[in-house]
């Protein structure tokens, strides 16, 4: 059974949810990230380790924050640890698995700005900055970035680099970009289902590759389906 | 200083604020999320300070309020953003359109400021870290790299934090002026360290401190005045005592939207 009639911000937090599956702790700031990674780990991955950059570490959230410092998610952690702690014994040495990271801009090598769009002294939008990601980036093994796919995000030449993400993954809410193996530019390997790829093409900022053997993601199944309503309702 | 042999004095909050901060200070107001001093930050606003070098890892609303109503000659941060909802306006417009003054910034990763607080808690002149690589930051702040005398790795140096002042907000104190916070601890501990002079707000004085599991204390001979204010971080929160205020975040994100809403919201609720 396929979960008819799932939005595109839901198809996106799926998928972002089904890339947990192999992983033993996730790295996730607010907003889809964080909703896809509770929802993980309560259908897909339940020995998933939720890290928020707060100093939570094995969150176990019921219900979405709406900032990493919420109560709950300190109420309900393994262990909390101080900032520097964080950065210095947990996520430089690559003790935490996956890293999601949002921004404001993506470039086609997977870089991020998430600090100035315009030019940095005289800003056009000051947007808010670095906070943990170039370290976040560094020191996880492996970086996604979940963002939304419009041509004002993924931009040929970024406004300001923020972050050297070097994401395996890109996943939006119209398909999922990886690196291609040969000089790490991305490239369109699966579109959502009911996507074109010219529909992705159109809301890239630049001339998009499409792998050879581009596939359709798997429809949201139901249970999925339900699971994610049921814990935005909450 | 000279308080500290004997503890922390514990004085009304205008007092603490009048006695401790200065016009032109560098101060940091510290809580990551959780435990912000509002209600300092607010008496600093009352009290019409001016001249502040404003350090903070997530300037939050609070730095959003000083910075609207003109507090700030610099701002030192990571993340300048309302946690969950989107844009400090008020930083913003101080930033992109110099109101009501034009500010300094100085911007940092969230690594590289918790390194700065480190190094000056243990009075090194820097910090040093595996970080800012390969990001447009480096040509915007204070970073340089160095050499591991030990391995040639090439390493990030970050300069030690020294604040003028720091204040925090926490649970609870003793009469002699320990302090004891606990939830999530953020870099409260370090920041007081590495001050020359320092505040903590309590929501409650208790005859003995009670050790909490994951509690952070510090003692009364290392703060110079503890102050009473009670629901003293609202709209953030006290682990176990208050909730954070997640609509005020929402809401904060209207009020501040408008100079002259922010002006009237201001004038009714805090002045």
């Amino acid at each position: 059974m396929s979960g008819a009639g799932a939005g595109s911000g839901e198809v996106q937090t799926i998928v972002a949810a089904r890339h947990l599956a192999d992983a033993r702790s996730v790295f996730i700031g607010v907003g889809r990230p964080s909703t896809a990674a509770i929802l993980a780990r309560e259908i897909i991955n339940p020995d998933l380790v939720l890290v928020y950059e707060s100093g939570t570490i094995g969150a176990k959230p019921r219900k979405i924050p709406l900032s990493i410092g919420d109560g709950e998610l300190a109420a309900t952690a393994d262990f909390v640890v101080s900032v520097p702690e964080m950065f210095n014994y947990w996520i430089q040495p690559g003790r935490i698995d996956v890293a999601f990271l949002g921004a404001a801009q993506v470039d086609p090598r997977g870089a991020l700005n998430s600090t100035v769009i315009g030019d940095y002294d005289a800003p056009k939008t000051r947007l808010p900055g670095a906070g943990g990601a170039p370290e976040i980036a560094r020191g996880c093994r492996r970086v996604m970035v979940v963002a939304p796919h419009t041509k004002r995000t993924f931009v040929e030449r970024l406004d300001f680099l923020t972050t050297d993400a070097r994401p395996v993954a890109v996943i939006t809410d119209l398909g999922v970009l990886t690196p291609d193996p040969g000089d790490g530019e991305l490239m369109l390997t699966r579109v959502h289902p009911g996507v074109t790829v010219e529909q992705v093409r159109d809301a890239t900022g630049w001339d998009l590759r499409v792998a050879e053997d581009l596939t359709t993601t798997e429809p949201p199944s139901d249970a999925e389906l339900n699971a994610l309503r049921e814990l935005l309702a909450r | 200083m000279s308080n500290r042999t004997h503890g922390a004095h514990i004085v009304p909050l205008r007092d603490a604020v009048a006695d401790l901060v200065h016009d032109g200070d560098a101060v940091a107001l510290e809580g990551f999320t959780h435990l912000i001093p509002f209600a300092a930050g607010h008496e600093l606003i009352r009290q019409g300070r001016k001249d502040l070098e404003l350090i903070r890892m997530t300037p939050d609303v609070l730095y959003d309020q000083m910075v609207g109503m003109g507090c700030a000659r610099k701002l030192v941060f990571s993340y300048a953003g309302n946690p969950g909802v989107g844009s400090l306006h008020r930083v913003r417009d101080a930033v992109e359109h110099g109101w009501p003054h034009p500010i300094e910034i100085e911007e940092h990763s969230h690594a590289g400021m918790a390194n700065r607080y480190a190094a000056g808690a243990a009075d090194l002149p820097f910090g040093v870290l595996r970080g800012y690589a390969g990001t447009d930051l480096v040509a915007h702040t204070n970073v340089k790299f160095i050499t591991c005398p030990f391995t040639g790795e090439e390493l990030a140096a970050v300069p030690a934090l020294r604040p003028d002042v720091a204040i925090v907000h926490a649970q609870e104190a003793d009469r002699r002026g320990n302090v004891q916070l606990w939830g999530i601890p953020g870099v409260q501990k370090e920041a007081v360290l590495a001050s020359a002079r320092s505040l903590v707000t309590v929501e409650r004085v208790v005859d003995e401190l009670e050790p909490c599991p994951g509690g952070v204390v510090i003692p009364g001979w290392c703060v110079d005045a503890v102050a009473v204010a009670e629901r003293g971080a609202h709209p953030s929160y006290a682990h176990d005592l208050t909730d954070r205020d997640n609509d005020f975040y929402k809401l904060w994100d209207e009020v501040s939207r408008d100079r002259d809403e922010f002006r009237a919201y201001m004038e009714e609720h805090i002045l």
